[in-house]
């Protein structure tokens, strides 16, 4: 049965801060996330290598030098706690004996540091999307599908607590929207084709999770948002159409917290600031101390509510000081030690602004996340509960903030930006608030090759 | 004709009117060579110009390239009578276990827009689809793209399948993607890396021109 959310979490926009939440999250080793202390998230990779059998053995040792590492930094520096994600390369999921080989290596390795030292952490298993592979996408069977369900369930097993993906269900489609700044196809792939394959995904996952003990995570829209904010940083395409699809990937994440999700959510996803004003669930973020996996206009705002603050990815390379991956958890635990330092002494919501009022003005993707503009955007999310409608109305209202906050010139956008607001809100005008007209009307447009759409249970 | 009346429909992305101008300059016997060159290719160069200096974005450029291929589908068979040639011909691909694929469009993209025939294999495209194609074509370029720090070395991989074959010095290899570099490229032997769509755009061209095989200049 699917959960329902028809109001915010929260009565107040004063009480939406970093470190807390409505719903904190217990682990199994009684770290609570959300609960009063914001967290470092470390993520790792390995250096430019093939990921074959043959390098696997490199690899391990490589994952092994990397989560010694940093979690003797995180002893060192007295971090309260340390969440590890393990986010796999393609090839550790589509050969999940692999993946399941270094889960069980950073796993061993936490309990040894946590049992030697008492330093708590926590691991998230984060397994690729790989039904992508399979151009047409097949979501719902084969040999794809069966490799991410068997290293979802061995690391759950072997004792990973989180689960979490960044899912692509309607990416197919919605690349060439994005390079096209094409919101009509956007609507789709999120609303239509995305919406129905998160529930169908998260159910499996949730149901994985409840099996072995482990925490139904949360997913990323990585694929349609962090592309369209990266490209609009390259000047590719317009910052007001990245910041607009910020907002309307909210629909189709929501879907997942429907459905058994219940935090915390993944760290590229800025989308979770919407989702924890709406279900009070913990969330993870990335920001200034993400620049060494890409770089954003949003480097303090996306700490403002964050209950995790991660790095999002960082290569085994050695710099001056050390390895990266080091360098990376101690920049999180400074940043996290002074946020838990202003919440001790009563600043929450004074350093809540300061990063807030600090990136929100200079750009469009930052005033989106601004907390007024969240609540403003949640609350329209909630009116309805058809995931479709909801990403029409959310893309619709996120275009009404961004050209008042342009009408009342606190909002600095380039000459160039400016008429892209009418443009794309004349794209969303044009959408028919009947979703089963707007599917047939799309089944036309949408090159079928690329999709299949029985694969997201429509005829 | 005016053929700056072309150029505009084709810069504007005005698809209808650029197929409609592009039939009556056919009518009035312009060539089909100065229709392309003067109509067509050359107002797609405006239009890199402009996005090279921050004036539009890939989406205004994208509708433009659509207009411009619009006109070219009607002068295509119009092409080898009049002895008219694409600058030069592309290969283009992502290598093996990679699916990222937008950088690489946009690359095909801008050189389509430059007049050359790209031949896009898309992604995950094993080595030796990158060579087949290659000769069966009778490539200029090789464009190959990998996104992932695990994907890099395929590149390499696809390099030593034209070493393997014998034929690597008959093709200009360009390399690009997030985690490529320009000592990469010289580590792997690459003979150019280009940091994004409209650097890759300019050095094939600038390759395709100076190499003077060609019968068309853009």
């Amino acid at each position: 049965m699917s959960l329902q959310f028809t109001k915010l979490a929260y009565d107040s926009v004063d009480d939406f801060v970093y470190g807390q939440c409505k719903k904190p999250i217990t682990c199994k080793n009684g770290m609570i996330i959300g609960g009063g202390i914001i967290y470092p998230e470390v993520n790792f990779t390995l250096p430019p290598m093939n990921a074959t059998q043959a390098t696997l053995p490199e690899a391990k040792r490589i994952y092994k030098e990397m989560v010694d590492g940093v979690l003797k930094k995180a002893h060192e520096l007295h971090a309260p706690g340390v969440v590890i994600e393990f986010e796999t390369l393609p090839q550790y999921t589509e050969n999940p004996e692999w993946g399941i080989e270094i889960h069980k290596i950073l796993r061993d390795t936490m309990y040894t540091y946590e049992a030697k030292y008492g330093l708590k952490s926590v691991l998230r298993m984060t397994p690729n999307d790989l039904r992508e592979m399979s151009r047409p996408p097949i979501m719902r069977s084969g040999p794809y599908w069966d490799a991410m369900v068997r290293i979802f369930e061995q690391t759950a097993k072997d004792g990973a607590d989180i689960l979490a993906i960044e899912s692509t269900g309607g990416k197919e489609i919605n690349d060439d929207a994005i390079v096209n700044a094409d919101l009509r196809t956007s609507v789709f792939a999120l609303g239509c084709l995305g919406a129905r394959d998160m529930k169908w995904l998260w159910q499996n996952i949730t149901q994985i999770a409840d099996t072995y003990g482990a925490i139904s995570g949360g997913d990323s829209a990585c694929g349609f948002a962090n592309t369209s904010m990266v490209l609009a940083e390259q000047g590719f395409i317009p910052k007001v159409y990245a910041a607009v699809m910020r907002a309307m990937v909210t629909p189709r994440a929501l879907v997942a917290l429907e459905n058994g999700a219940v935090g915390p959510g993944k760290d590229c996803a800025y989308e979770n600031v919407y989702l924890k004003a709406i279900t009070g669930t913990p969330i993870s973020l990335e920001g200034k101390t993400a620049a060494c996996a890409h770089f954003s206009p949003i480097g303090n705002i996306a700490a403002s509510v964050a209950d995790l603050w991660s790095n999002e990815s960082i290569q085994q390379v050695k710099l001056l000081s050390g390895f990266a991956p080091v360098v990376s958890t101690e920049q999180l635990i400074y940043d996290c030690r002074l946020m838990n330092k202003a919440t001790e002494k009563g600043y929450t919501k004074l350093l809540r602004d300061l990063l807030v009022e600090s990136d929100c003005y200079l750009d469009p993707q930052a005033y989106i996340l601004a907390p007024e503009n969240v609540f403003e955007i949640a609350r329209e999310i909630v009116k309805s509960q058809n995931p479709f409608i909801r990403t029409l109305n959310t893309g619709k209202k996120a275009l009404e903030i961004l050209q008042r906050g342009v009408d009342k010139k606190e909002l600095h956008l380039d000459e160039r930006e400016v008429d892209w607001i009418d443009r794309l809100r004349d794209q969303l005008d044009e959408i028919p608030e009947d979703e089963e007209a707007f599917i047939a009307e799309m089944k036309d447009e949408v090159d079928s090759d690329k999709y299949n759409i029985k694969e997201y249970g429509l005829e | 004709m005016d053929m700056q009346e072309l150029s505009l429909a084709v810069q504007k992305g005005k698809l209808k009117v650029v197929k409609e101008l592009v039939n009556q300059a056919l009518e009035e016997g312009i060539s089909v060579q100065e229709i392309l060159d003067t109509g067509l290719i050359s107002a797609m160069g405006i239009v890199g110009e402009k996005f090279k200096n921050n004036e539009i974005f890939v989406p205004e450029m994208l509708v433009a390239a659509r207009a411009m291929s619009a006109g070219i589908k009607i002068l295509e068979p119009l092409m080898s009578d009049s002895g008219v040639k694409p600058i030069g011909k592309v290969v283009i691909g992502t290598v093996k276990g990679d699916l990222h694929d937008i950088g690489k469009n946009l690359v095909a993209m801008m050189m389509r827009g430059m007049g050359a025939t790209v031949y896009d294999l898309g992604i995950d495209v094993p080595d030796k689809n990158f060579v087949e194609k290659a000769e069966e074509i009778g490539a200029d370029i090789v464009c190959i793209s990998a996104l992932l720090t695990t994907t890099m070395p395929a590149i390499d991989d696809v390099i030593q399948e034209f070493e393997n074959a014998g034929v690597r010095d008959k093709y200009y290899i360009m390399i690009g993607g997030a985690p490529v570099s320009q000592n990469y490229a010289d580590k792997v032997g690459a003979d150019a890396y280009t940091s994004n769509a409209g650097e890759a755009a300019d050095v094939a061209k600038a390759y395709l021109i100076s190499d003077c095989k060609k019968g068309v200049t853009a």
